[in-house]
């Protein structure tokens, strides 16, 4: 039996006497993609930013099996092979996609920054490698030079899942990824996330709070409420046949279009 | 687990399911109860009685898309049985890949992709490479006489009957040995009708196995080895 590619073993988080997350447990495998779906303040985002790394847990730990192989809590890590695995294997899509990208950077260097940070110091090949990321999320390869901070919303998601995916991560965050997109530019990063996620066999942790896209993106689903995970499944079990009260809200409380 | 019978692909055993409806005082809706039959390779069982009576409900637990309250759902995978009603999600996922596909009554995509894409997607996902999945893709949708013109285009705005050709034609693309069938007929004229059936008969021959809901009486009188009259099963008062 292989080990899960990553591990959450009861993770608490408190803000004063708030439990933005309580004794939360999960595992995810290679390949597969998880939604984390709650309202806003049902400690989703507290729950990835523990997972990534980006937050300290009060208790609990993340176990995470390296490209080496060996599994190792990510609290046991030297700040230099954390600062390794964000750049390499992992990757992280912010909804804000200025936290994600540098604006005044060429999309080309947005995208080199992340090779040249694990030791590529081929120009040649870094601009080859940012063009052809460029054509993967369909960015004309005219645009190439230009810094984010004159693309359009749906261009910056898409240019900043390229620079992400460029070092060939097997994991990636993602926090809203389509969240505050025109819905005409959100269907089409959907069909690119998707494909991209199954051509790459890529394992994804997602927040979203639109149950549309987690049932477009995910494999399993978290459901949370204050603090805790209240339910969780196969993603269209849950959507179609879900058993927790809050989780029959949820889904009941969508508008078909 | 008792194992499968060497030419079984599913037995379901004393397989129940209720609904607990929270929003609503938490009502209880039974649905159905005492499930058992099973399907053999190369047979086509269907699931018959009125609406209402937990046909559909029976055909998502088996694929894994509504929780089994009860009992058992046994799916031959090789030499294994496999009880999807205790699966892991990822087993599930696995088996819908490789074991189970299915044919929903209504056809949900991504939007704005392409109806070949989407049948191509499919078999992909089942194992061929991409040339072959295009090349599966579009020999299903010229059998289901799907106009070539509409191939390139989004299905959201076909007529019913296109989307659900589209659907079968998902449904198809794989090489699964147990294929699940929601009334893939209903919206269909008499020649897709014919299509379809055809389709079905072929797979039947190549040892797939079927479980399906047909209402149209013409259909099943010519696709069905046996019916399972699901009214005994049920709990609710026919609709």
């Amino acid at each position: 039996m292989i080990e899960p590619l990553l591990s959450a073993r009861g993770l608490c988080k408190q803000y004063g006497a708030i439990d933005a997350c309580r004794d939360i447990s999960f595992e995810l495998e290679e390949g597969e993609a998880l939604a984390i779906v709650g309202e806003s303040g049902s400690g989703k985002t507290t729950l990835l930013n523990l997972v990534a790394g980006a937050l300290h847990a009060d208790s609990g730990e993340v176990v995470y099996r390296m490209r080496d192989g060996g599994a190792r809590a990510l609290s046991s890590l030297s700040e230099a092979e954390r600062r390794a695995l964000t750049r390499t294997d992992w990757g992280f899509v912010h909804q804000d996609s200025s936290r994600g990208l540098r604006m005044n950077v060429s999309a080309g260097g947005n995208i080199g920054e992340r090779l040249m940070a694990v030791g590529d110091r081929h120009y040649g090949r870094i601009r080859a490698a940012a063009l052809d990321w460029l054509a993967r999320v369909e960015i004309a390869a005219a645009r190439l030079d230009d810094p984010p901070s004159t693309y359009s919303g749906g261009m910056r998601q898409r240019l900043q899942i390229a620079r992400n995916l460029v070092t060939g991560p097997r994991l990636v965050f993602m926090d809203e990824p389509t969240g505050g997109l025109d819905v005409s530019v959100q269907a089409r990063l959907l069909d690119l996330l998707r494909g991209l996620i199954a051509d790459m066999g890529l394992a994804v942790i997602l927040v979203t709070h639109d149950l549309a896209v987690a049932r477009l993106l995910s494999h399993r689903i978290l459901v949370m409420k204050q603090g805790e995970v209240i339910e969780s499944g196969l993603t269209d079990r849950v959507l179609d046949d879900p058993q927790a009260p809050y989780t029959q809200l949820l889904v009941s409380s969508v508008l078909a279009a | 687990m008792s194992a499968l019978s060497a030419n079984e692909l599913l037995r379901v055993e004393g397989l129940a399911k209720t609904f607990t409806l929270h929003l609503h005082g938490g009502a209880r809706l039974p649905v159905v109860h005492a499930v058992s039959f099973s399907v053999a390779a190369g047979e086509c069982v269907v699931l018959g009685g009125p609406s209402g009576v937990g046909k559909s409900s029976i055909l998502k637990m088996v694929c894994g898309n509504y929780l089994a309250g009860e009992g058992r759902i046994l799916v031959a995978d090789g030499e294994r049985a496999v009880d999807v009603a205790r699966a892991a999600p990822r087993e599930i996922l696995d088996l819908r890949r490789r074991v189970i596909g299915s044919v929903s009554q209504f056809l949900r995509v991504i939007p704005r992709v392409a109806a070949l894409d989407i049948v191509a997607a499919a078999a992909q996902e089942a194992g061929l490479d991409r040339g072959a999945s295009r090349t599966r893709a579009a020999g299903l949708l010229a059998r289901l006489r799907l106009p070539e013109a509409l191939w390139r285009l989004p299905p959201a705005t076909f007529s019913g009957g296109e989307q659900q050709r589209v659907n079968i034609a998902r449904g198809f693309a794989g090489a699964h040995r147990l294929l699940v069938l929601d009334e893939p007929t209903a919206s269909l004229d008499a020649d897709n009708r014919e299509a379809v059936i055809a389709l079905i008969a072929e797979r039947k021959a190549d040892g797939v196995g079927f479980l399906a809901i047909f209402h149209d009486d013409d259909v099943r009188a010519r696709v069905a080895d046996r019916i399972v009259d699901v009214s005994r099963f049920s709990d609710r008062e026919a609709a």
